[in-house]
Order: structure tokens, then C-alpha cells, then sequence
């Protein structure tokens, strides 16, 4: 019972670590919080719906939708809401947050009109096909995300500290005007970044799909406050920080639901963050380093 | 090989150079020279392409280069080693040597970062550490070492000096000294006047955002306006 909790919360917090990477790398180079992330996951869970719900093709082709639609929609986020605020004078520092959470509402209200505020059912061919070993049930769709999600921190871990593209990119997060002198093309670097953290998005939609078989257009909000959760837990601009976070509050929830009320499952993570604030507030990964001290 | 025509740099309203020329000689180091404010540093990015100048122009090897993005320079080989070194302190010693070498890609890169490595054997004893683990001296050393492996024709150096014990300034002299024998121009902005003016072979001083005095280094290591605001007492 309590294993098969277990694989329960580390399924669902290897989702939440997905999104909370997006959330973490736009922080560490823009050094904002992306509040439409959560929409542009929601967006992902979504396309995930019309191609295996709608359309009745294949799981990998919802995926592939759902990566080229998110990165689109990643690419005009900072092309259209967050370039033309940077850098200019007189802009308040504030001003890329609320232009974000403008695309968030945006984004919210484009999919209540064209899919309706109802749940939508994700419909894949194995959703029910399960294990049993001993008296342990595991859904294959589990072991398939859970994998899915180490497979993609793995990757990324893997690019960011061994590729010249990873490297240029934690040159950016660093230091933009050090990258620049160093040849980064740094508009270059952020574009590609945000592109990609919205993938990311895009990717953790349809695995949340596939875990709870539904699918509506306020999902965004809960999860995007979850993500940010996630990321002052561990520290924000964290990559390590963001996938241990990602995988503890998942744990955290399942066990709550599982043993305690489950009236408090979206507590725990603002809980979390309340005792995080006061305990070590630069995160569990974080350093202890000021802004003012680069 | 570097002229620079008259330009002027605002921060906001503030006017912080107000019509700066100057040229640099293939080869050759030039110092520039000038109090706290006097707009050295403004100089700098402005040829680095940090901050784009509102009126003047840039020109670089007989190129206009004013107003290019300093990623774009550096490909057309003009390196800066900004006033406070700034290293990646989040990475370590060889992923900022590698960085050093980002917008190259030749065969060669492996080969000259073993080369810095000899030369500075505490880079190679370090390689794995972060970069904000380095001592001052250490730091100047990695980011002039960093800017080198970019292999530019004019390196840009910023305060090298400054916050250094004597000692570790000695060694930074020689190493601009051995910068300028392999054949890369310099420009050098400084506090420590004599020195600087020790190793270049031509020198401007600016005051409040103009250009005041310029001559070859030996004449003006002599010149009575400098050596009283500058030098201190003539003593040695």
C-alpha cells in the first residue's frame, strides 16, 4: 500500500518536476517568473485531447503536436510579450510579469471559447492496462510518464552542463552582458530558451492528461501556482533544485490524500512554500548569495 | 587599426562622453588614462559594444563598426575584459576558458586551452573548481586568459589592476607585457598611471568626458600636468 503510494506521488511529481524545470530555466536567464506557463501546459494537455480524443491517431503524434504547438507558442511569448519590454527605458521591471500573466489570461479564455469549461476525457489505447505484482498494483501509463519525465531531466541535465548551447545558455542566466562579450548571441539564447521551457510545458500537459484522463482549461492556473511553489522550494534558476522539488511535493500530495485529508491535498504545497520562506528562504538548492552582491 | 571619431554616450539624460576621439596602432599598447568618472570605463563599452554611442563613429580595421552587438565584434576579434573581471562564478575554471573559445571553431581550441593552462599552472590546479572560488588575482588572470582564447586582434582591458595586491599587479604588467610580444594590440584603461604608462607606447587622459592631454607614453610619463595629478611626486 504504501509502495504503491509512493509510485503514485513520484509519478505525479516527476509531472510537476517537468513543469517546474520550464518555470525554473525562464527564471534563470529572464530572471522573471513566467506566469502564461502554466497556460502553455494546459494548451499542451489540450492538443493532446484533439489528437487522441478527436482525431483518434497515435499517442507519439499527440506528443509531437503538442511539442511543435507549445514551442510556437514559446517563440511568440517572448517575440510578441516579453523582446519589445526589454532593455527599454522607462519599462518597470514589473513590466514582463504582468505582460505574462496578460498572455495567461489570454491563453485561459482562447480555450474556455474553443474547447468549452467542461473536463475532457484523454482517451489512450493502454490508460487501463495494469500490473500486479503481488498486491501492488502499477499502471503501465505510470511507468511510461515516469519514464518519459527522467528521460527528459536526463537529457536536460545533459545538455545544459556539457553543450556549448547548454553552457552559452547558463552563461546568459548568469551574467547576460559577460555572455555577450563572451560571442553568446544572447537574444539568440533566450528565445531558444523560453522555446524550449514551453515545450517542456507542452510535454508535461499531456503526460497530466494521460495520468487523470482529464483535461480543462483552468488546469493552467492550479499548476503554474504549483510550479512556482516548486521552485522556491528548491531554489529559484535551480535546475537540480526544480526536479528534487518536482518529485517531493508529488510525494508530499499522494501521501496526504493517502493517509491524512484529502481536503488538503493543494495545501501542502503552500504550506510548503510558507515554511520554506521563513526557514531558508533561498530554496533547498539555492545559494545563500544576495542580488545586490553580483 | 581602432579610430574612434568623436563619440558621445548618454546613460539616460546624463552625458558621460562628450565627443571622445582616439585611435590605436596595430600592435601597440595604448593606455588611457583619467580620474574616477572621467569616463574610461563609458569608453570601453562603448568600443565593446556594451553601450551604443548617440552621435560619433566606431571604426575597426578600416570597418564602421558602430552601434554592432559585442558578440558581433568579438567575431570581428575585439575582446573585453570588463572593469571587476566579471568570471562565471557559477561555472568552473575550464568551462569559462571553454566559453573563453565559444564563437570558434577550429581544432585548436583543446590544444589552446593546455597552452594557458601552462602558463597559468594555478588555472590548471583549479580547473574543476567554480570560477568564484578564484582569489582576485587568480579571477583577472582566468578573465584575460578567457579573452585570449577568443583570439582577438585588440583585447580591451578594463582596470586589470584594480583591488590587486602589488605583488599580483607586477604579474599583471608582465602579462600584458607578453600579450603585447605575441602581436595582439591592447588598450588599456588604468588607475595606476605610471605603470601603464610604463608598458604603452601612447596615452590619453580624459577628464570629465573629454579627451585633455595625448602623447607617446615616454613624453608623457614627463609631463608636468601629469606627473603632478597623476604620478604623485617625482620620487624614483
Amino acid at each position: 500500500m504504501l509502495l504503491e503510494q509512493l509510485i503514485n506521488g513520484l509519478t505525479l511529481g516527476s509531472i510537476y518536476a517537468i513543469v517546474a524545470l520550464g518555470f525554473t530555466l525562464v527564471f534563470g536567464v529572464l530572471g522573471i517568473i513566467n506566469m502564461a506557463h502554466g497556460e502553455i501546459f494546459m494548451i499542451g494537455a489540450f492538443i493532446g485531447v484533439l489528437v487522441t480524443s478527436v482525431l483518434g491517431l497515435p499517442l507519439w503524434i499527440a506528443f509531437i503536436a503538442a511539442i511543435a504547438v507549445t514551442a510556437l507558442l514559446g517563440y511568440m511569448l517572448e517575440r510578441i510579450a516579453l523582446r519589445p519590454l526589454r532593455g527599454k527605458q522607462g519599462v518597470s521591471h514589473l513590466a514582463p510579469l504582468i505582460s505574462t500573466i496578460g498572455v495567461s489570461i489570454l491563453l485561459e479564455n482562447l480555450s474556455h471559447h474553443i474547447f468549452g469549461a467542461g473536463n475532457h476525457p484523454f482517451r489512450n489505447s493502454f490508460a487501463e492496462i495494469q500490473i500486479q505484482i503481488g498486491s501492488i498494483t502499477i499502471y503501465i501509463v505510470q511507468i511510461l510518464i515516469f519514464v518519459i519525465s527522467i528521460a527528459l531531466m536526463l537529457i536536460l541535465s545533459y545538455w545544459l552542463s556539457k553543450t556549448k548551447a547548454g553552457k552559452a545558455l547558463r552563461a546568459t542566466a548568469e551574467n547576460l552582458e559577460t555572455a555577450s562579450l563572451l560571442g553568446v548571441n544572447t537574444k539568440r539564447t533566450i528565445t531558444t530558451t523560453v522555446i524550449i521551457a514551453s515545450a517542456l510545458g507542452g510535454i508535461a500537459g499531456i503526460l497530466v492528461g494521460m495520468a487523470f484522463n482529464s483535461v480543462n482549461p483552468q488546469m493552467g492556473l492550479s499548476m503554474g501556482l504549483k510550479g512556482l511553489a516548486i521552485i522556491i522550494l528548491g531554489g529559484m534558476g535551480n535546475v537540480k533544485g526544480a526536479m528534487a522539488g518536482g518529485l517531493l511535493l508529488g510525494v508530499a500530495e499522494t501521501m496526504i490524500v493517502a493517509y491524512g485529508d484529502s481536503g488538503y491535498r493543494d495545501a501542502v504545497a503552500f504550506i510548503t512554500i510558507i515554511f520554506v520562506l521563513l526557514l531558508r528562504p533561498q530554496g533547498l538548492f539555492g545559494k545563500n548569495t544576495s542580488e545586490a552582491g553580483r | 587599426m581602432l579610430k574612434v571619431k568623436g563619440i558621445e554616450t548618454f546613460y539616460g539624460k546624463i552625458q558621460a562622453l562628450k565627443g571622445v576621439s582616439l585611435e590605436v596602432e596595430q600592435g601597440q599598447v595604448v593606455t588611457l588614462l583619467g580620474a574616477n568618472g572621467a569616463g574610461k570605463s563609458t569608453t570601453m563599452k562603448t568600443i565593446s559594444g556594451l553601450l551604443k554611442p548617440k552621435h560619433g563613429t566606431v571604426e575597426f580595421l578600416g570597418e564602421n563598426i558602430t552601434g554592432l552587438r559585442p558578440d558581433q565584434l568579438l567575431r570581428k576579434g575585439i575582446a573585453l575584459v570588463p572593469e571587476g573581471r566579471a568570471i562565471l562564478s557559477t561555472m568552473t575554471v575550464m568551462e569559462n576558458l571553454e566559453m573563453g573559445a565559444y564563437h570558434r571553431s577550429d581544432k585548436n581550441i583543446k590544444k589552446d586551452i593546455e597552452e594557458v593552462m601552462e602558463q597559468f599552472p594555478i588555472l590548471k590546479e583549479r580547473s574543476e573548481q567554480l570560477g568564484g572560488t578564484l582569489s582576485g588575482g587568480q579571477q583577472q588572470m582566468l578573465a584575460i586568459a578567457r579573452a585570449l582564447l577568443s583570439k582577438p586582434k585588440l583585447l580591451l582591458l578594463d582596470e586589470p589592476s584594480m583591488g590587486l595586491a602589488p605583488l599580483i599587479v607586477a604579474d599583471i604588467f608582465k602579462m600584458i607585457r607578453e600579450i603585447k610580444a605575441a602581436g595582439t594590440t591592447v588598450l588599456l584603461v588604468e588607475q595606476n598611471a605610471k605603470q601603464a604608462l610604463k608598458v604603452a607606447d601612447y596615452g590619453y587622459v580624459m577628464e570629465t568626458g573629454k579627451v585633455i592631454i595625448n602623447g607617446e607614453a615616454k613624453d608623457l610619463l614627463e609631463d608636468a600636468r601629469i606627473v603632478e595629478a597623476y604620478l604623485g611626486k617625482k620620487s624614483s
